[in-house]
């Protein structure tokens, strides 16, 4: 019995359980120093001088500037398009550009220390205009950077327009999505740590998602070899796609190595807030069009995306969103041209989505203006659009090249799993009696892509001496189980049980290269790399049997429900794993028991139904989320309890941004949602359970059949409970709730429609 | 500095704080006991959630001087050497932890929330945990997990 | 974040405590839930801290003849499930089950909260609703301010500079509801409204509506000439500045207090 497709506990729950999470800020380091950085609080200004003498007459304080600190202008990293003019000082020496940009690195023995100097050191501000509504920053009147002579830091899809795109429908709406900025707030905030060892080797701890990548780029900015870095992620408390290598890492390091003593970091929530990059930030502008019995047959979409002061992956990622904006659709024409525009605010990067979320969110919302205008139930609109179960592989009209799927099985499901006809009938009990309290119901059918760039990833298998194996993963989990998972996976091929199979990862010496845990990629590619390998091994395995038992190694099978090599037909001719290993160790050949493999496969297309059912109270404006229904497949399910987890998680940041959040800014650049205080993040008090129903579509385009899961959640959510908003209020005139679509934005609308 | 004794995990530490030092760092710092989180600075995200006196509290929004004379339970104090506390063992059960950050404050207000309401309906439970906050989990596990707990006496 | 430093003294009596207050830049410190999250974030910078956590016979809640004293250092989860509150003023009760959130609720004090008077406090806005009286012990001896005069401006009071709140008298109510729009449930009130029938009148009181919590006259009045619960609701707004922030427009609260206080004009 295959262990695979079982709900399997976790292996890595109990040191997390036990409070024992090896989180960099746990990291022992003996006499390591405290850096704390000098932020400005202003979001647009020339620096005139930072004084730090009254700072730096603390005892063991020393402080840094952007003249002390030579390392070179970070970023922005090389986007096709990306105009390479707006990096950012590590430093800031002549301006700054956002609230949080570093002006000042303080260095002390302790840490409270380090707070009382950095207050302490005096910054000459000579404030200058500042632009943080991207609307404002598209007119080029203030520039962020002057030699570039505008704000637009990249550009997406194409500036041709067919003018006759809508000509032959007969129904044309047009709206504006705003996906706005959100805050990734991962629970750990940022650590580092660093030393240089007396071999002159740089060890960095970072909590990052991409320990290969950022050891790539620190040694490229820092002018260091590679053999000479290690970096390890060791626990790492959430990332969502925000947690990779930036200007604090260097600047820890740089601090290492300058003092020649180990140097240590972690961000409060509060500069967490503002010092991490910000998520989503792109507003969409629509126009939809098509016949009045309901096929879809055109699309126009204008992107304006925020990057925020110092462009990065941010900006780049309306090219995802223009990739999946067909959505499930077989829609004909679409035009998408998109601006990525700098402001005077936090860098905009992935968040867990990564411009996907924004491409469901203006579909689904487009879709339900559509279905509205023509007066057809949205969920029948749907399935008129659907590209259809047999038509795969398809390729968009954006060039998405879709895999597999069965849109309209996974509607059906979610709509049968949620009663559809019977909430319709409440929904015309309580429109017909006039209560206060509305329902609504919102359907999103959403397709998004995974392992997105195709990328290779690392995977190792090794047999050990008492006939375990250990594989080793340049997949970075950090929540999503891998250690778990991976285990199973090799586990399987090899016969062994779960429990003598360990997963390592994280750690630049033992693991050759990585792409790190980001895109929903990991068990695709890492996972089939890690299958791959275990595989080679069993091969390999056969050959040294063979020897051993004197028969060809065509004739030796691996019987996996006992983990025993033996001559095909004679099973009582067989070695186990730790017997094998027993005499590979003692004749020198362990080696033969190791196999890596470099893993590369094309993206998948995971896809899905939610349906969301919402209480709105239209008096006050308050929505209450009753129900969120999923149906998310994402093909072969490794461990099914760790890949709800996985849509829990995700739902419950798409309903955030649907009804709780928003990161939001002052015409001066400052931050007015900051802590934990003023930005929603919602607690278990604001949710529902979720209802999850399951559908198992295989991709052929890897090994294990598997599509990634990981942001299918937020993905699938975000518009489902957004539709339900509008929904719950469309027979009172609302054709439109801005997000996040509770409370005020919820009356506003109203006050509206009434107008 | 100020002279405190606290009992924490039923061994009394006496030490020469700053009066500045929030319980939380003095149990991770002084006392070496780092399961205890700092998430936030606004008393939000109840990951540095322990019992003092048996209920639970913030200790991040708790002096160190404040806790003088009392009793402190962390994470580190639940398990019995091998056996996990029922709610630990829920919480693995259920798979309520994802990257394992926010989940020694949810353990112990969950303790807190069983000792005060032993039998919660998932609507006590939710708002009961309102002060702690999951950015992995969605809470659907987390919920189940204090239902399997409560289910199990703990 | 870590706090400035400052000093710190425990103090063994209401009147050691009164006399520490008397040190320059001190500061009382109860259950810590106002003044802690303020240190950290080194917007509080005391020289001193008075801690008064300890002062055990400043909790209790008592009847009083036809009002309930509450020892000014009662905690929110004490007052929450206290069996005279219960009884007699379970307004107040209810309110303090709905303070921040179950840990804040083992160390916020009543006496703390009122002190701080944020615009948006739950229980300065039923205080001053119920016209309770709130009794402070200073260098000169002991007094009682109404509540009425007790909200001087955004996190000021009455108290001077060396009082302590030993005490809060509130009348015993027969009907009485708190409600308050938030959006997440550990949130401050965006608007909250207080109503209660107390002396045979129905006072109405709103959170988050200016720079104090204040009592909707507007509403009393209209309740007094006979007006419907709809009808006095409506008045709810005025001679209020609510602001806006964040949370919500000055527009958007002036109608969530009109709703609201038809709302808890209706539950009593």
């Amino acid at each position: 019995m295959s262990i695979l497709g079982n709900r399997v506990l976790r292996k890595e729950d109990p040191r997390f359980l036990r409070g024992e999470g090896r989180y960099v800020e746990n990291l022992p380091l003996e006499g390591a120093c405290q850096v704390t950085f000098v932020r400005s609080l202003l979001g647009h200004a020339r620096i005139g001088g930072v004084d730090a003498s009254a700072a730096r007459a603390l005892p063991g304080v020393q402080v840094f500037t952007a003249d002390d600190v030579d390392i070179p202008t970070y970023g922005p990293p090389p986007f096709p398009g990306l105009d390479a003019g707006m990096g950012r000082p590590p430093v800031a020496r002549d301006v700054v550009r956002f609230v949080g940009e570093i002006l000042a690195v303080v260095v002390s023995d302790d840490r409270a220390t380090g707070a009382d100097a950095a207050e302490l050191v005096a910054v000459d501000y000579d404030p200058l205009p500042t632009v943080v509504d991207p609307r404002e920053a598209a007119k080029d009147e203030v520039l962020l950077f002057p030699d570039s002579g505008t704000n637009v830091a990249a550009r997406s899809g194409s500036p041709e327009h067919d003018e006759n795109l809508f000509a032959d429908c007969e129904a044309v709406v047009s709206g504006t999505l705003n996906s706005q900025r959100m805050a990734p707030c991962p629970l750990e905030p940022r650590s580092v740590a660093a030393e240089v060892g007396a071999d002159g080797r740089v060890t960095a701890w970072l909590s990052t998602q991409t320990p290969h990548q950022d050891k790539m780029v620190l040694c490229g900015m820092l002018g260091l070899d590679p053999a000479q870095v290690r970096v390890v992620a060791p626990d790492v408390g959430g990332g969502f796609g925000a947690k990779m290598l930036n200007v604090e890492d260097l600047l820890v390091v740089w601090v290492a190595r300058k003092l020649g003593r180990p140097a240590r970091w972690t961000e409060s929530r509060s500069e967490s807030m503002i010092g991490l990059p910000h998520g989503r930030a792109e507003r969409l502008d629509y126009t939809i069009g098509g016949t009045r019995d309901g096929k879809v047959l055109a699309l126009k979409l204008d992107a304006l995306q925020d990057s925020g002061a110092y462009p990065t992956l941010g900006a780049f990622l309306p090219n995802l969103t223009a990739l999946m904006s067909s959505g499930v659709y077989d829609i004909p024409k679409i035009e998408f041209e998109g601006r990525s525009v700098v402001t005077n605010t936090t860098t905009i990067s992935a968040f867990r989505g990564a411009g996907r979320p924004e491409a469901s969110q203006v579909v689904e919302r487009a879709l339900d203006d559509f279905s509205v205008e023509i007066g057809m139930d949205p969920a029948e609109v749907r399935r008129r659009n659907f590209i259809p179960k047999d038509a795969f592989p398809h390729t968009t009209v954006t060039h998405a090249p879709y895999d597999s799927g069965d849109y309209e099985g996974a509607l059906d499901l979610a709509l049968r799993a949620a009663g559809y006809e019977d909430l319709r009938a409440e929904q015309k009990r309580r429109r017909d009696a006039g209560d206060a309290t509305q329902l609504g119901i919102g359907i999103s059918t959403y397709v998004e892509i995974t392992n997105g760039v195709d990328e290779t990833e690392f995977g190792e298998v090794e047999i050990t001496a008492d006939g375990g194996a250990i594989v080793r993963t340049g997949s970075f989990s950090h929540g999503q189980g891998h250690e778990t998972t991976f285990a199973m996976i090799a586990a399987e091929r090899l016969g062994l049980p779960l429990d003598k199979v360990t997963v390592h990862k994280g750690d630049t010496d033992e693991i050759p290269s990585g792409t790190g845990t980001y895109g929903s990629k990991s068990t695709q590619i890492g996972g089939s790399a890690a299958r791959v390998a275990a595989d080679t091994v069993v091969e390999q395995a056969k050959k040294l049997v063979g020897d051993y038992l004197e028969t060809s190694p065509e004739d030796i099978v691996l019987d996996q429900a006992q983990g025993l090599l033996h001559v095909a037909g004679a099973p009582s001719k067989a070695l186990s794993w730790g017997e094998l290993a027993t005499r590979a160790a003692e004749d020198g050949r362990m080696d033969e028991l190791k196999a890596t493999e470099e893993y590369k496969a094309a993206p998948t297309f995971p896809f899905g139904a939610h349906i969301a059912v919402v209480d709105v109270d239209t008096e006050t404006g308050r929505v209450e989320l009753s129900r969120l229904v999923a149906v998310d497949d994402a093909g072969t399910i490794i461990n099914p309890l760790i890949a709800e987890g996985q849509v829990h998680g995700g739902i419950a940041t798409g309903a955030a941004q649907a009804l709780y959040e928003t990161m939001v800014y002052d015409d001066d650049g400052t931050p007015l949602t900051g802590t934990f205080l003023g930005y929603g993040f919602p607690s278990a008090a604001e949710l529902p359970s979720w209802e999850l129903a399951d559908q198992e579509t295989p991709t052929p385009r890897n090994v294990l059949g598997a599509k990634g899961i990981g942001e299918s959640g937020t993905i699938g959510a975000t518009p489902a409970v957004h539709n339900a908003v509008v929904d719950a209020l469309a027979h009172l005139g609302v054709r439109h709730v801005e997000m996040p679509a509770n409370g005020e934005n919820v009356w506003r609308a109203l006050q509206e429609a009434k107008a | 500095m100020t002279k405190v004794a606290v009992t924490v995990n039923g061994t009394r530490h006496e030490a020469d704080v700053e009066p500045r030092t929030l319980l939380v760092y003095f149990l991770r710092n002084e006392l070496g006991l780092q399961g205890t989180n700092v998430g936030c600075d606004t008393s939000s995200c109840g990951a540095c959630t322990v019992l003092l006196d048996g209920e639970s509290v913030k200790s991040c929004t708790v002096l160190a001087v404040q806790a003088d004379g009392c009793e402190v339970t962390t994470v580190e104090g639940l398990a019995q050497g091998e056996e996990l506390h029922p709610v630990q063992q829920a919480f693995h059960e259920q798979h309520a932890l994802q990257c394992g950050y926010c989940t020694p404050g949810f353990v112990m207000a969950a303790v807190s929330l069983l000792k005060e309401n032993p039998n919660p309906t998932e609507e006590e439970i939710r708002l009961g945990l309102e002060g702690n906050l999951c950015r992995c989990t969605g809470y659907h596990n987390i919920v189940r997990a204090v239902q399997a707990a409560a289910k199990a006496g703990a | 974040m870590i706090p400035a430093q400052f000093e710190y003294e425990r103090a063994g009596s209401v009147d050691e405590a009164v006399e520490l207050l008397g040190s320059e830049d001190a500061k009382a410190l109860a259950g810590g839930h106002s003044l802690i999250p303020l240190l950290r974030l080194r917007f509080a910078r005391p020289a001193l801290l008075v801690d008064v956590g300890r002062l055990d016979d400043l909790r209790y809640v008592r009847e009083d003849g036809d009002r309930v004293a509450i020892g000014a250092l009662s905690r929110h989860a004490d007052l929450a499930r206290d069996a005279v509150l219960a009884q007699h003023c379970a307004l107040v009760a209810s309110v303090a089950a709905g303070i921040g959130d179950p840990q804040v609720r083992h160390r916020g004090t009543i006496g703390g909260s009122v002190a701080h008077a944020d615009p948006a406090s739950d229980f300065a806005t039923v205080l001053l609703t119920l016209d309770a009286e709130l009794v402070a012990r200073g260098p000169g001896g002991e007094r009682t301010i109404a509540a009425s005069d007790f909200f001087t401006g955004p996190f000021e009071t009455a108290l001077g500079a060396q009082e302590l709140l030993t005490e809060i008298r509130v009348p015993k109510v027969s009907a009485g509801t708190y409600l308050k729009h938030t959006r997440r449930a550990q949130d401050w009130a965006t608007v909250g409204v207080a109503a209660a029938r107390v002396n045979g009148g129905v006072h109405v009181g709103l959170a988050s509506m200016g720079t104090t919590p204040v009592r909707a006259t507007a509403v009393e009045s209209a309740l007094a000439g006979g007006a419907s619960s709809t009808d006095a609701a409506a008045h709810a707004a005025e001679g209020t500045s609510p602001p806006s922030d964040v949370n919500g427009s000055a527009a958007y609260r002036a109608h969530l207090a009109q709703v609201l206080v038809r709302r808890a004009l209706e539950a009593i």
